[in-house]
């Protein structure tokens, strides 16, 4: 049972943290660069334009999620099974969604880094 | 990219590992969090090192939005993956864990991997119809280079 307890919190963990960090990367994309911003209208302007921000206040709930799944995975699981069974399966499932929703440009050099990273964050529990 | 730009990127990977890593300290002391008493999860908020981690990931929730501001989401989260190798050298020098020959080559791919992604391009070109709707002030500057229309 604690088994099925731990996968369910991982799986709950990336999907709404794939979910925030689509939304969260989609918002800031729309605010455009923040040190330009910061330039130009000063701090103010930044923190009101990124809170004020539908799809920010969205990735922060999703983001939520994700960070009290974390929790109780945490207290649940072995951290060495669930920090890196859920941050790979949250990079390769960061890929898709930026390629799918973001429209981002995936290509070989891309691809290869996230599977590396992949690769290494599993062999970080051994 | 400039240096500033690679602060920032350093930041996310500093204070994402070590907020990690102190939230983890601090769910030891916290125990068991079962379905049936959520409310422990509260309590959890109150633990010193629980709110030490929560503080931290402020701090990397501010510099994660920056880069993401003029990053492909792609990009940061690779790049910034070499917290893992700074969780793991904290685990060696300062906790004193053993570091095994599988989390060495772990270490080894990971930064492997921000090394690949590091000398690639930072943002996926937006079209040009995107363009000239998000920053009119571009329009001279893009019509410059496609020649006239």
């Amino acid at each position: 049972m604690k088994h099925a307890y731990t996968w369910g919190a991982i799986f709950l963990m990336v999907t709404a943290s794939v979910t925030g960090d689509v939304l969260l990367s989609k918002a800031m994309k729309q605010i455009g660069d923040v040190g330009d911003l910061w330039k130009n209208h000063g701090i103010f302007r930044v923190v009101g334009s990124v809170l004020r921000h539908p799809l920010f206040a969205l990735g922060i709930a999703a983001m939520a999620i994700a960070f009290f799944a974390l929790l109780f995975g945490l207290s649940w699981g072995d951290v060495s099974l669930i920090a890196p069974a859920s941050a790979s399966l949250t990079f390769v499932g960061n890929m898709i969604a930026a390629k799918l929703f973001l429209h981002e440009r995936v290509d070989r050099r891309r691809c290869i880094a996230v599977a590396l990273v992949a690769c290494g964050v599993v062999l970080l529990a051994f | 990219m400039t240096f500033r730009k690679y602060l920032v990127l350093f930041g996310i990977a500093l204070f994402g590992s070590v907020g990690d890593s102190l939230l983890s300290r601090g769910m030891r002391d916290i125990g068991t969090v079962s379905l049936t008493h959520l409310q422990s999860l509260i309590v959890a908020l109150a633990n010193v090192w629980v709110l030490g981690g929560i503080v931290l990931l402020i701090g990397f929730f501010a510099t994660y939005m920056t880069a993401l501001s003029w990053a492909d989401l792609t990009y940061v989260l690779p790049a910034t993956s070499i917290g893992y190798v700074i969780i793991a050298l904290i685990a060696k020098f300062v906790l004193n864990e053993q570091v095994t020959t599988a989390r060495w080559i772990g270490i080894l791919l990971i930064t492997s991997g921000v090394g690949f992604i590091a000398g690639g391009p930072v943002l996926t070109p937006l079209p040009d119809h995107q363009l000239r709707e998000s920053h009119p002030e571009h329009e001279a500057e893009l019509a410059s280079v496609r020649g006239p229309s």
